[in-house]
């Protein structure tokens, strides 16, 4: 039997009739408006008293989690945005499993911006941070379990027994004593009427039969066949297209623009200035796009007409020896004085732009009575609020309708497409799609953190690691994404994977000074950790290189009180043979890290061919709790393995005259499958709460193929991407 | 004017001639499967097939299509029947999903003349379609499975 849960009295759990039949459920946590949400937001609410709790236009109330046809069928609303990690597909899993419905017969539906959305850990509907699992797992489970415990009521009150004489099974209750059986859909309405209980039973993890299976992605079969609307496929009746010109150089401001030339394109019907440069309004994309290639403009480039990479890392090579503590444990600064042998190193990684496949876009339709905004976010909050600014509508007013994403990887939290789509629309009194070109994609985008990072390191006479100092100079995210979450200097996305390092060392020092440049940075796949895994898991090869040891056996020896990390290791390495011979001129290397609350080692097998880095194989092994969906969580260590391959072997953004010189995929290059590796994916059995999948399996891909170049070559790798 | 024959039908469409096909299908005739992820025939998004062949159509001027066969995705088959499309859900390819309309489309063009390809063929044929998702594993699995099919079917 499962466990007994009592629903938080602070859940606010709704259950309420749909129009034309069936049953309604939405779970309102009203406790997760820590940040920035809207108290207004969905305040209509589930209450089938209110008036508005009728089912709109929209087909479903906004904090509908859950709707049960009369015809049987199970829809599941999900917060999430779907961009590729699987999330459409497992988090109806969860409500699922626990509801016991008929797989078969579940679809997914994308969900409006809505407090009932809220990500619990986030304070925001933002699909970000890998925690659309992990925060929405008891939400949706007892969501569930809440739908089966009311149907079960109704078909018990029907037949006239006690409900816990009765069980279920896809979609249906059954009385096994006298063998009747009601199907979901024939019970929706009742249920709908019975009491919201106060306690559900949520399973134990053996009497899972959804959670775990590798289950079929819900998407699939729109992915296939050009079904699926994406941001960039959206159309509105009346629709315009704009392409927008934006200044090269960050931070410059428009001085004046000619619009005469672009005005005589075909189809072109309006030239409008806003906060993102001058947009060209017309017919048709390509329309716009002529037309705003005609424009003719003056930029005022500002204070950066003149940042390249050698001021920019000239600041934080400046600044490194300054920084704040993000991490002090016994005396580095000693033991290094100590130490009978001491190692030193630079290490840096260059920015990186996100390289989504679907370039940025939004649609927008701004009327004066409301608003509909159309977009590939990952931001559904920051959206509303967004659109709320720009039309000055209350936001019950404006409609946030989430498409599918062409990649997300932290580029769409931001919000910047949408604005451009809102003040277009407003500005023209139509529906307006904007599309980014690739060059504006990538040249406009918020950057993975370039930094500069200065390790120390001591052994002492045995060979032991008894000091390890690590400083961090570079810019911040969060400071002016959630400025309040910097404190005494350190933005902690800038420290993770270093500051906690996993390693026995007794004498640890990690510091950050923040240099923000004026080149924009954002969330970039596994953030901090997507670099600080690169350097410190380097940096320690170096060590066992020095102190004689092998890589493996000396992490193994310092991750004793680590368990999590021990076990991906482990595994990892003995699915990879590794110390076992491998073909001539193939080595090993091996990295090991933490992020999301989910423990990720690989192994990658590597050769130098005509000298270039060759990657035959990547073994992973990931701890992520309990496996939800692990067809997906294979999936995204695929993926994330490929984003972090790209980073390691040729990423680079660079900077010269205040702007990027990288435009597109011929030269910000991509992996190719001509260079894919084989990758095999090993997920550790765990029953505990799950954790992230998106991001975790990215950070160990650069340290593992550069420690086997290390391996093969003798030369450590201090600067991505690697160069020979 | 320009004539065209999309998917077996025909459309006459009034746009400047060196417009590229890609806006065309997606912008005058609604098709918006095909995708545009570059505009300069490197990332294989908006692959389409102009008389059997694959081709680039966010470079490809809608005067060099003009009556000859446009296929899209949305043609490829009536009902996600076609081979490929049964393989990419076989394997479950998709991610996010953006590229794949030209991953499809690539991939069933190399097996229409190369009924059972190599690794080397299939890495030689696929490398123009980037996918950040890093799908390439399973694009490699679904051609051959559907290779294996279509042999077999």
């Amino acid at each position: 039997m499962g466990t007994l849960t009592k629903l938080n009295r602070r859940e606010f759990l709704k259950v309420s009739a749909a129009a034309g039949g069936g049953l309604l459920i939405g779970l309102y946590l009203p406790g997760c408006d820590r940040r920035g949400a809207e108290s207004d937001v969905g305040a209509t609410g589930t209450d089938s008293s209110h008036p508005a709790a009728k089912v709109n236009e929209a087909s479903f109330e906004p904090n509908a989690w859950i709707r049960i046809g009369s015809d049987d069928s199970v829809t599941i609303v999900v917060g999430s945005s779907e961009m590729g990690q699987g999330v459409m597909t497992s988090i109806p899993m969860l409500v699922a499993e626990e509801l016991d419905a008929d797989w078969d017969l579940v679809r997914a539906e994308f969900a409006p911006a809505a407090k009932a959305f809220t990500n619990p850990i986030i304070g925001q509907q933002l699909t970000g941070g890998s925690t659309a699992i992990r925060g929405f797992w008891d939400i949706c489970r007892k969501a569930g379990a809440t739908g089966r415990d009311m149907l079960v009521a109704a078909a018990a009150k029907q037949w006239g027994v006690e409900p816990d004489t009765c069980r279920t099974e896809r979609n249906t209750v059954i009385h096994p004593k006298s063998g009747r059986k009601l199907r979901y859909g024939a019970l929706a309405d009742a249920a709908a009427q019975q009491p919201v209980p106060q306690n559900v039973f949520l399973k134990e993890p053996d009497e899972f039969r959804i959670i775990g299976k590798p289950e079929p992605r819900l998407d699939t079969p729109l992915k296939v066949n050009g079904e699926a609307i994406f941001g960039q496929d959206v159309t509105r009746p009346g629709m315009l297209h704009a392409a927008v010109a934006r200044c090269p150089v960050f931070g410059g401001k428009l001085k004046s623009h000619d619009d005469s030339a672009a005005k005589k394109v075909k189809g072109v019907r309006h030239v409008v200035a806003i906060d993102g440069g001058v947009a060209v309004v017309a017919d048709t994309f390509w329309a716009a796009k002529k037309g705003r290639d005609a424009l003719k403009i003056d930029w005022d480039f500002g204070p950066n007409a003149k940042l390249d990479d050698k001021a920019i890392f000239d600041q934080f090579k400046q600044a490194v020896d300054s920084g704040a503590d993000a991490h002090k444990a016994g005396d580095a600064e000693s033991a290094l004085g100590k130490a009978a042998k001491k190692l030193e190193a630079v290490f840096e990684v260059p920015y990186l732009a996100h390289g989504c496949m679907e370039p940025m876009n939004c649609t927008a339709d701004v009327r004066a009575d409301g608003c509909h905004v159309w977009a590939p976010t990952q931001a559904q909050t920051k959206t509303q609020q967004t659109a709320k600014k720009i039309t000055g509508l209350p936001v019950e007013k404006i409609k946030v309708h989430t498409t599918f994403l062409g990649g997300g990887f932290g580029r769409r939290s931001e919000v910047d497409f949408v604005a451009d789509a809102v003040q277009l629309s407003k500005a023209v009194g139509k529906p307006v799609k904007v599309i980014w070109t690739r060059e504006d994609t990538t040249q406009h985008d918020f950057y993975r953190p370039a930094t500069y990072n200065r390790l120390a390191a001591g052994l002492d006479e045995n060979g032991n690691l008894v000091a390890w100092q690590h400083k961090i100079a570079g810019p911040s995210i969060m400071s002016r994404v959630f400025p309040n979450a910097v404190k005494n200097g350190i933005d902690s996305t800038s420290v993770e994977g270093a500051a906690n390092l996993p390693y026995a060392v007794p004498n640890l020092h990690v510091t950050y000074a923040m240099v923000n440049p004026g080149v924009p940075v954002g969330f970039w796949r596994s953030v901090g950790s997507s670099q600080n895994a690169f350097i410190t898991e380097c940096f320690f090869d170096e060590v066992a290189h020095a102190a004689g040891k092998d890589p493996y056996e000396l992490r193994r020896s310092m991750l004793k009180d680590k368990p999590h990390h021990l076990k991906v290791l482990e595994l990892a390495a003995s699915k990879a043979g590794w110390g076992k011979s491998l073909p001539s001129g193939h080595y090993h290397g091996i990295a090991v890290a933490e992020a999301f609350k989910s423990y990720c080692a690989q192994v990658a097998e590597v050769s130098i061919e005509r000298g270039k880095v060759r990657v035959h194989r990547v073994v992973c092994a990931i701890d992520c709790g309990t496996a939800v969906n692990p067809n997906t969580i294979e999936a995204q260590m695929e993926s994330a393995i490929v984003y972090g391959l790209t980073a390691a072997l040729k990423g680079e953004i660079n900077i010269k005259d205040g702007r990027v010189q990288q435009s597109n995929f011929n030269d910000y290059q991509l992996l190719r499958i001509d260079e894919m590796p084989e990758v095999e994916v090993h997920i550790v059995k765990s029953s505990d709460h799950p954790t992230g999948i998106g991001e975790p399996g990215t950070p160990p891909i650069a340290p593992a193929v550069a420690n086997a170049v290390f391996a093969a070559t003798g030369k450590p790798i201090r600067k991505l991407p690697i160069k020979i | 004017m320009v004539s065209l024959v999309i998917n077996g039908t025909k459309h006459e469409v009034d746009v400047e001639s060196d417009t590229p096909l890609l806006w065309v299908l997606r912008d005058n005739l609604g098709l918006t499967g095909t995708k545009y992820g570059c505009g300069i025939a490197v990332c294989g998004s908006c692959t389409v097939h102009l008389d059997g062949k694959p081709i680039r159509s966010c470079i490809t001027p809608v005067s060099a299509a003009a009556n000859k066969q446009v296929t899209t995705i949305e043609g490829l088959s009536p009902d996600s029947s076609h081979p490929v499309q049964q393989a990419w859900v076989s394997e479950e390819v998709p991610q996010c999903g953006f590229c794949q309309s030209g991953q499809i489309m690539t991939a069933a063009a190399l097996l229409a003349n190369n009924a059972r390809p190599s690794d080397g063929d299939i890495d030689e044929a696929m490398s123009g379609n980037l996918c950040r998702c890093g799908t390439y594993q399973r694009v490699r699995r679904a051609i051959k499975r559907a290779a294996q099919n279509m042999q077999e079917g």
